[in-house]
């Protein structure tokens, strides 16, 4: 049995909400002891000690929502390349979503996809399924069986259950197998066609656009039909100001529902597609200043439980084309930690709250072990240099599609090593 | 004189004193189409092609005229019916365009933003004839020298847009220009036809034409396309003519020389009464027509002088 010791380390705790400075010990792939003091019990001591030089270490992220192109696109992503990536971006779970080609409805195709990740990736890799079959919203998936077989939520992605007859059974037999379903809260009628937030932006643009209400709307929805069900629930991306109370009264009805956001609508605004930027055509769109605002104070307060990547791959034949037309989506798995910490070092949200977004929260909504700094949880670590410069190229990435909004944008904060299991998948070259 | 620009892709970047060099050469064209040798030199030896991947008749034209006259060799592509279809993608339209060297290319595209990313690709000067609902810069600025030879000044003016001003590209770039020549406008529309966030452009906003159109010097009508007609965004055609419709009546609220223009094609009994567009007391729209081809001559001639001294340089 070898440990591995980390010390003169600053350790982030997202439970405890605090940094301290000291040492860890890791074997058998948990953490076995935490030190949290100024005295390096370690020194003088030989074998395998790293000194980390007062870096960070903190739990992995867990990262709900990842678009991996298997089946169907593999050359915009495959389980090999987006685990490199995650591995180079800190993330040490992966949680992969079923808008594949075709979708992930049912136990085989599960299985195939679970087995393809287990052989491609160095993280771990958990698959969501369709709620419904082939995401048409017609007929809910075989739930019991997707479960089975491994399936840690149910989604339909970014297609909108829109018969709320369907939608309520779908959540009445989730409930049954304490299933979590997660949604996209966009109502399908004022966004269709719609590819940036109605405002002052999109009008000088001449862009069609939808206005932020549609999100609050179908969120109003899907919190009544919660209520109706008692279903487990999970919304995907909050993006507006405007969706925030009707999030905020949910929970305090004691409703089971969580609520996640992407950290590009953290981290950017509807400005920033600039001149038709195709880059930056998300789903839903970028939204105004100040509810990107009010977003990060969600957040921050812990309103907003979860922040995510939404590592969306998309080749330049899908994104060089008039805006419309381009896809949507964005890769940020790489991107995912400088990103965040543009929130730390702006004085936004601490280092311990950041974890929580990242990596307690969303581990504590799948039942999983990971995101905790104590004694006994899964070593599934990522020690970074918050404050480390780097202007990013997005030819460096890993990922086999290089659309990230980030390309030449100047980043502080490094990964420097991933750990999974307390090995380590990553390594940054000095 | 000052034009430093290597495309016209909108009227976003033009700064006041561009848009007056402008107006000033094309005034100049303008006297120069009303003689009976109307050719010039301006555009000799380059090739001018009109890429247009939406329907027109009389932009198209009206550039093909405009290119004639100063010399350009000047060529069509009716893009609808070309290689998009096949699948090929706008850049490898460009790309393909590129490398036979032409000069100037004029674009109209359903899509906004589509003329900018087009324009990234290529090597020569480009101008937008209209990208969806975002630009259509020539319009503007023969509006512009259209109300500056009636009114005989550019500036302090009031002027009313009416019509479907969110999809209208005409209404983006006039609101554009006159704001920048420091204009007073005032938009007119029923609420569903206008944008979102609109009163941030410096403008009034008013829905019922009586009012809006109170003691304006411009009165300017959008076409409304037909296929906002049904129910979508206005209840029927009718109840739209008499709301919002430009008829005697309703021009009597606006300043007793008020003068009406429209971009065309008109819909009469749409958006005009038929014989109030056909009163030369009040009418420019004939001018308009007239004042596109000199506005495009003379926006040509600059960008083509900017490839001739860039060229030269390198």
């Amino acid at each position: 049995m070898t440990t591995l010791t980390l010390t003169d380390v600053h350790i982030v705790d997202p439970e405890a909400g605090t940094v301290t400075f000291g040492a860890l010990t890791i074997s058998q792939g948990i953490i076995q002891q935490v030190y949290d003091n100024k005295t390096n019990p370690f020194r003088g001591e030989t074998g395998n000690i790293i000194d980390c030089k007062a870096r960070y270490i903190a739990p992995g992220l867990v990262d709900i929502g990842v678009k991996v192109c298997e089946p169907g696109e593999r050359h915009k992503e495959s389980y090999r390349s987006a685990g490199l990536a995650a591995a180079a971006g800190g993330v040490t779970t992966m949680v992969t979503r079923p808008d594949t080609t075709p979708a992930i409805d049912n136990p085989e195709t599960l299985e195939f996809v679970t087995r393809r990740a287990n052989e491609a990736a160095p993280v771990n890799v958990l698959a969501m399924a369709a709620l419904t079959k082939g995401r048409a919203g017609r007929e809910m998936t075989e739930i019991g069986f997707l479960i089975d077989a491994g399936a840690v939520a149910f989604t339909d992605c970014d297609r909108v259950v829109t018969d709320t007859k369907v939608l309520s059974r779908a959540l009445t037999y989730a409930r049954a197998l304490g299933a979590l379903v997660i949604a996209h809260p966009q109502d399908p009628g004022l966004s269709q066609g719609a590819v940036a937030t109605s405002g002052k932006f999109a009008s000088l643009r001449g862009l069609p656009a939808v206005s932020a209400m549609a999100e609050r709307m179908a969120l109003d929805r899907d919190i009544a039909l919660v209520e109706m069900t008692g279903a487990r629930y999970h919304a995907d991306q909050i993006t507006c100001a405007r969706a925030l109370p009707a999030l905020e009264r949910a929970k305090n009805n004691g409703l089971d529902v969580t609520a996640g956001t992407s950290i590009h609508h953290l981290t950017l605004n509807a400005l920033d597609v600039a001149d038709y930027r195709t880059f930056f055509k998300l789903k839903p769109p970028l939204r105004d200043e100040s509810d990107r605002i009010a977003v990060v104070e969600a957040v921050k307060s812990g309103l907003i439980d979860i922040i995510s990547s939404m590592h969306t791959p998309q080749d330049e034949e899908s994104k060089r084309l008039p805006f419309e037309e381009a896809a949507s989506g964005a890769v940020a798995l790489e991107t995912l930690l400088p990103a965040a910490m543009r929130l730390y070092h702006a004085d936004l949200i601490d280092l311990p709250t950041l974890w929580r977004a990242m990596s307690l929260n969303p581990a504590r909504r799948l039942g999983l072990d990971c995101g905790r700094m104590t004694v006994g949880a899964p070593a599934d670590l990522v020690l970074f240099d918050p404050d480390a410069p780097f202007l990013m190229d997005r030819a460096t990435l890993r990922s086999k599609s290089r659309n990230t909004p980030f390309d030449g944008a100047r980043m502080q904060g490094r990964v420097l090593t991933t750990y999974v299991a307390g090995r380590p998948v990553y390594e940054r070259a000095s | 004189m000052s034009f430093p620009h290597r495309h016209l892709l909108g009227i976003e970047a033009l700064r006041p004193e561009e848009i007056k060099t402008l107006l000033d050469l094309a005034d100049d064209y303008a006297k120069l189409n009303r003689q009976p040798d109307k050719h010039r030199d301006a555009l000799a030896g380059l090739t001018q092609i009109n890429m247009f991947f939406e329907n027109s008749t009389r932009t198209q034209a009206s550039f093909e005229i405009a290119g004639k006259r100063l010399g350009a060799d000047v060529m069509n592509m009716a893009m609808q019916a070309s290689s998009l279809k096949k699948g090929e993608t706008l850049i490898d339209t460009a790309l393909t365009l590129n490398a036979m060297h032409p000069d100037l290319l004029v674009v109209r595209h359903p899509q906004s933003g589509a003329v900018d990313l087009l324009a990234q690709k290529v090597n020569c000067a480009v101008l937008n004839a209209g990208d969806g609902r975002h630009e259509h810069p020539t319009q503007a600025l023969l509006d512009a020298l259209t109300i500056r030879r009636a009114k005989g000044r550019l500036h302090r003016l009031s002027v009313a847009i009416c019509g479907d001003i969110a999809h209208s590209r005409v209404a983006r770039s006039n609101i554009m220009l006159l704001g920048k020549m420091e204009n007073r406008i005032r938009l007119i529309g029923p609420p569903t036809l206008m944008p979102a966030g609109i009163s941030d452009f410096g403008v009034e906003v008013f829905d019922n034409m009586s009012d809006g159109l109170q003691d304006v010097d411009v009165v300017m009508m959008l076409r409304l396309q037909k296929e906002r007609m049904d129910g979508g965004f206005i209840p029927s055609e009718r109840e739209y003519y008499h709301r919002y419709g430009l008829d005697v009546e309703k021009l009597s609220n606006a300043k007793p020389d008020a003068i009406v223009m429209h971009p065309g094609p008109m819909n009469r009994g749409v958006e005009i009464d038929g014989t109030l567009a056909d009163d030369i007391n009040r009418s420019v729209i004939q001018d308009q027509v007239e004042m596109g081809v000199a506005v495009r001559m003379a926006a040509m001639d600059l960008l083509a002088r900017n490839l001739r001294l860039t060229r030269g340089a390198a």
